[in-house]
């Protein structure tokens, strides 16, 4: 590991200050960071911990009815946060499967947006990497490249963003607020994240030094608390990133859907909100043959980046699974396997 | 660059100079304080051999910064039993054989210590298994560690009922 100075700010507009020079980075919980240092990947000069700044760690009630979780609530906190986890329950079952206990015991709101990839080509300094060395080339073009993205790829980039929590984020509208030199201003989480297009270094819209300070969930989004749920194909069963997941959420009434959510996860460089599905769903009535044009139009312009067209009929038949669970309505607690494909549609685990 | 910083490890109080702002929790515990009972395996976050608990809660010793942790209460393995009476989750461990080699086996440990504080899992297998999905163990000592931590659950409850009696 490079070594670097190590500076602890009192305020937020301190950390902006001295995070604003080249080779800064910020430093939480350090689960991603410490590792991408060891191994070189990335080497930062100056690390600013946030970890302390005051304000950072709440979830709060605003008074329109949308809630704003501080940057610095950990994933663990949030998840088991009765009153959150009751209004966003899609949320919650992201958050709970991704990682394990301890790292979301530490790993932090904030930080789980600005994640890096796990593409290996770019873990591995001895592979060529656009987003590592920009001009490098792609060792995962034409490499191992099963788990690789099927939507919003480039020629220069084929990653995919590892999070969980970012997918119902984005079919919920989450706007991320985020402090620069110049103030404070908000984004749509849906813009947050960039497509790798020809410049796969650049990963999401912060400026040098701005700052996530946090996150807000609208109103709106706690509407769909009795039918939203989290689905996550996973290589094992537990402590593994996404092959594919999906997150849905429906607004049920007689019978009919008012309307829908569908994101879709870990087959992009960004959490992938699907539109054009939702607009299938809206106002239809529910059913398998639905879910499945839903699906469809949700894939619609995946293509393969590799040895990974699977991924493209995986990801259509879990969205159509992940409605057909969020119609039988969210269970009163998240299932034990958070999230897990092989749970019946009743919500009970059926391998256990 | 020299740094002073504090820890309480075990309930007792270190004052701790670092010369180098790059060490981990767990270089720190291992090579600085000699508390090698937390153990170094994949140094990545990944096996959960270096668990211990900060402010009471489990977390991957790897992957934290010292310096992030200046002023915490830290609690390792060395630190869970009283004198010569062991830990309920170090008995129970024993008793179901939650072990073949040992060297997750501290891990483990903190881990489940940690997950029965957390009260999430109940008496639910799954959960439990779910729970310690962070530790692994090469020599598959899972079904003898989901029943240690679940006897050790029941154990500990049971003592606290008396201690409130």
């Amino acid at each position: 590991m490079k070594t670097f100075d190590y500076v602890r700010p009192a305020t937020v507009q301190e950390a902006v200050a001295v995070a604003s020079e080249p080779g800064a980075a910020y430093l939480a919980a350090g689960t991603n960071l410490l590792d991408l240092m060891k191994g070189a990947v990335i080497r930062p000069s100056r690390l600013v911990d946030i970890s302390r700044l005051p304000g950072l760690d709440q979830i709060e009630e605003l008074s329109d009815g949308s809630v704003r979780v501080g940057a610095l609530v950990r994933n663990a906190d949030l998840a088991h946060d009765r009153t959150f986890a009751r209004r966003f329950p899609a949320v919650a079952e992201a958050l709970l499967s991704g990682a394990s206990a301890q790292l979301r015991n530490a790993a932090t709101v904030g930080g789980n947006l600005m994640q890096r990839t796990r593409c290996a080509y770019f873990y591995d300094v001895a592979s060529a990497c656009n987003k590592r060395a920009p001009g490098a080339g792609c060792g995962a073009r034409g490499g191992e490249n099963r788990l690789h993205a099927v939507l919003g790829w480039s020629e220069s980039c084929i990653a995919t963003h590892p999070s969980d929590f970012c997918v119902p984020l984005v079919a919920f509208d989450a706007v991320v607020e985020i402090e620069g030199r110049a103030g404070r201003r908000e984004i749509p989480l849906e813009d947050f994240h960039r497509l790798p297009g020809d410049a796969p270094e650049r990963e999401s819209e912060l400026a040098p030094g701005e700052l996530i300070v946090a996150l807000r969930l609208p109103a709106e989004a706690a509407r769909f608390a009795p039918h939203a749920r989290y689905l996550k194909v996973r290589e094992r069963t537990s402590y593994a990133f996404a092959v594919v997941s999906a997150a849905a959420a429906l607004r049920v009434e007689n019978e009919m859907i008012a309307q829908a959510r569908v994101a879709l996860g870990g087959v992009a460089m960004k959490p992938w909100r699907a539109r054009a599905a939702e607009a299938i769903l809206s106002g239809a009535r529910p059913g398998a043959a639905l879910f499945r044009r839903a699906a469809e139009a949700a894939l619609a312009e995946a293509k393969p980046s590799g040895d990974n067209g699977f991924k493209i009929e995986l990801a259509r038949r879990i969205v159509a699974r992940a409605l057909t669970l969020a119609l039988a309505g969210t269970p009163a607690r998240v299932p034990a396997l958070p999230a897990s494909p092989f749970a019946a549609i009743s919500g009970d685990v059926i391998h256990a | 660059m020299s740094v002073s910083m504090t820890l309480t490890v075990n309930g007792v109080r270190r004052a701790i100079t670092l010369d180098d702002p790059r060490v981990t929790l767990l270089d720190l515990l291992r090579e600085r304080l000699n508390l090698t009972g937390t153990k170094k395996g994949c140094d990545r976050g990944q096996c959960g051999a270096c668990t211990v608990l900060v402010e009471g809660r489990r977390i991957n010793s790897c992957l934290a910064l010292a310096l992030s942790h200046d002023g915490a209460d830290v609690l390792t393995i060395e630190g869970v039993a009283r004198g010569d009476r062991l830990h309920p989750v170090q008995e129970a461990f024993l008793a179901h054989d939650g072990l073949q080699c040992g060297f997750c086996t501290p891990g483990q440990i903190m881990s489940a210590i940690g997950l029965i504080g957390e009260a999430q899992a109940g008496d639910d297998p799954e959960r439990v298994r779910e729970g310690m999905s962070g530790n692994l163990c090469r020599c598959a000592a899972y079904q003898g560690i989901t029943e240690a931590v679940l006897e050790a659950q029941k154990a500990l409850a049971a003592a606290s009922r008396r201690e409130v009696a």
